[in-house]
């Protein structure tokens, strides 16, 4: 769970995709293989080698308007080809915080 | 409260302005990111895991009710109905939407607050007791020289651009509320033997990484020449501060990296081409400032009310008072400290009901003003003892009654990994958890004093460091494993904690903290002794032994 503001150097061990936050409102999307942004991991451009991985990066950055702070994170495909974040940080940025809030939402 | 002039007003306005005209820029693509991160970050604009964060002022705690209501209302229109009160005199929202960022400022603009220098590498929010003004045996309100500060730093661009953020705070008695020793320079206000009011100056105190305690670089600073030696310390950091490692960037570790005698040679130097330059402040200046400050016309009110001798009988209201309940400098008024730490509630948070209607007890109870302090929680400053009963009932309603200041509940905690992008462990999971473990309160009373600091990162917004126990959330393989100290403090005799051992994993941690406590109950001479007395004498072994003998 490195923060990936330290992510320094490109090296996947496995399916990742290319998440960041939307800039009018800053809510966590990713990028979709359609060159877009999507709120639903489920449409996520998944990537399997750092070859990918750079150019999926690549194209995010480029996209400076609609969405901040690019960066490859894990996940996690499973045989029936569901997308479910590789580690607990993605989870919380996916599902939301692991607490009670104060006021439901 | 401080009354804002018109170039005050005029300056948060055009401040106002300006952003949203960034903002717009920023939406169309005009500005990128990377031109963008700058402007944000001076307006306390942060992007955070899932949004963005805004972090806004509350200049050394101090709030009246209307801005109190006024953030109730930025929290309920902006964002998700609560703020989260940070360690550093801030209020957080954690979910605001850029495009909407200009009209809540201007919202707040109205009241006279704003998010300048929130964030950045600049001179951050001035901050100070949460009890200025009115404890006993303070020298001064510290908050006039914080407020001269704050006006000299605000948007000076010889502090808008420093190798790192930086920070001062400041107190006036002998007690330190303001946790003024783990600050980049902390001011101690002091009376030298003319009775000259001056200030006792630390620099280099910190955190995050590489932690230290404030050294004392001078023992008496004149009044009249504080502006000029913060500003020889400044251009000093500003010249010699490292620009190449943010790690290194701190003014901390330039402190240690010189010595503190090198250090203070060069600021000195530095200090003989500006002391006497118009940076010398006037006393009608700080009259000036003084007479902005207005403060209640208190009654002639008895000592001991015949409605607080009456509520007494009430063990419930008994336990609150004792806790919460500190003398005031004019009789027949107390300091009520308003625990934002209820039992199994995220550290520090308030929702929009909870700000308006404490705004609305601050209205009726005390004379319109409320404090935020650096430990999470808010105060009533001016409360007649004989509202007292009336106001515990008020509060009780409002779930802002727990009797636990000062008490192992009473825990300090960053937002961890649930919010923030830079932690890598979560913080309120494990706050809630020992808040319900000592929930009660005959329990925790017997355990007395006792300060829990919890980190979800390095970076230590939860002042782990100086938590009696202290916690720090890391990553290991993949995983949140916590490091804890003991021995650590805050104060006038501030001090960093000792690491116990190996890190725990998240669920083992309010059992190692069970444990912990558990042996200091055991350890102690006699109920008197706190866990801090028990673990200077005798150190963390006893601690280790406990936690680590079955783990």
């Amino acid at each position: 769970m490195t923060s990936p503001l330290e992510q320094k150097k490109i090296k996947i061990a496995g399916p990742s995709v290319v998440t960041a936050n939307r800039t009018w409102d800053g809510i966590v999307v990713y990028r979709t293989g359609a060159k877009g942004w999507s709120a639903d991991l489920a449409e996520a451009a998944i990537v399997r080698n750092s070859d990918e991985a750079k150019a999926l990066l690549a194209e995010s950055v480029a996209d400076d308007v609609g969405a901040i702070g690019p960066y490859i994170a894990p996940v996690q495909v499973g045989a029936d080809g569901k997308i479910e974040p590789g580690n607990l940080r993605e989870q919380i940025r996916r599902t939301g915080v692991t607490i009670g809030q104060p006021v439901q939402v | 409260m401080y009354a804002y002039d018109e170039i005050d007003r005029t300056l948060v306005n055009e401040r106002v302005l300006e952003f949203r005209d960034q903002v717009k820029r920023r939406l169309s693509g005009e500005l990128t990111e990377d031109e963008f991160k700058i402007l944000r970050l001076q307006n306390g604009v942060y992007l955070q895991l899932h949004a963005y964060m805004f972090r806004v002022a509350i200049p050394y705690g101090t709030l009246a009710s209307n801005q109190l209501r006024q953030l109730a209302h930025v929290a309920r229109k902006y964002d998700r109905g609560y703020g989260h009160f940070t360690t550093r005199q801030n209020i957080q929202f954690n979910w605001i939407k850029l495009a909407e960022l200009p009209d809540a400022l201007a919202d707040l603009a109205e009241v006279g607050i704003h998010a300048m220098q929130t964030s950045g590498n600049n001179m951050r929010n001035v901050t100070s007791d949460q009890w200025a003004g009115v404890a006993p045996g303070e020298i001064e309100d510290p908050r006039i020289w914080s407020e001269l500060i704050r006006q000299h730093t605000t948007l000076h661009p010889e502090f808008s651009f420093l190798p790192r953020k930086f920070k001062i705070a400041i107190t006036a008695s002998d007690h330190d509320r303001a946790a003024i020793k783990i600050h980049d320079i902390g001011l101690r206000l002091i009376k030298n033997e003319k009775g000259e009011t001056g200030f006792e100056v630390l620099v280099g105190g910190g955190l995050g990484r590489t932690p230290f305690i404030a050294k004392t670089i001078k023992h008496f600073v004149h009044g009249r020449d504080i502006l000029s030696y913060i500003e020889a310390i400044l251009r000093v950091y500003n010249q010699y501060g490292r620009r190449d490692n943010i790690y290194k960037a701190r003014i901390k570790i330039l402190v240690h990296e010189l010595g503190i005698e090198k250090f203070s040679r060069e600021v000195e130097d530095e200090w003989q081409h500006i002391q006497n330059s118009s940076l010398q402040i006037d006393d009608e200046v700080i009259e000036d400032i003084r007479s902005r400050f207005t403060y209640p016309s208190y009654e002639k009110l008895p000592h001991s009310p015949d409605e607080l001798r009456q509520a007494a009988a009430d063990p419930d209201f008994e336990a609150w008072r004792k806790n919460s309940v500190a003398p005031h400098k004019v009789q027949g008024y107390s300091i009520v400290t308003i625990s934002l730490k209820p039992i199994g509630a995220p550290p520090g948070d308030a929702t929009a009901e909870q700000m308006d209607a404490l705004a609305d007890l601050a209205d009726k109870y005390s004379f319109g003003e409320i404090r935020v302090g650096h430990e999470q929680n808010l105060a009533l400053p001016h409360v007649a003892k004989r509202d007292l009963p009336a106001l515990w009932k008020a509060l009780d309603k409002l779930g802002l009654a727990t009797p636990n200041v000062n008490l192992i509940t009473d825990i300090i905690a960053c937002p961890g990994l649930d919010y923030c992008s830079l932690a890598n462990a979560r913080s309120i999971p494990i706050a809630q958890e020992l808040t319900r473990r000592f929930a009660n309160h005959e329990l925790a009373n017997l355990i007395g004093r006792l300060h829990i600091n919890i980190s979800g990162c390095i970076n230590a917004c939860g002042h782990h460091h100086v938590g009696h126990i202290g916690i720090l959330g890391v990553e290991k393989n993949g995983e949140e494993v916590y490091q804890i100290t003991i021995g650590g403090r805050a104060d006038e005799n501030a001090a960093l904690g000792n690491l116990i051992g190996p890190g725990v994993k998240f669920d083992e941690v309010a059992d190692v903290v069970e444990d912990i406590v558990e042996a200091y109950l055991a350890l102690r001479e006699r109920p008197e002794e706190l866990f801090m007395d028990t673990v200077k004498r005798l150190g963390v072994e006893p601690f280790k032994e406990r936690v680590y003998a079955t783990r």
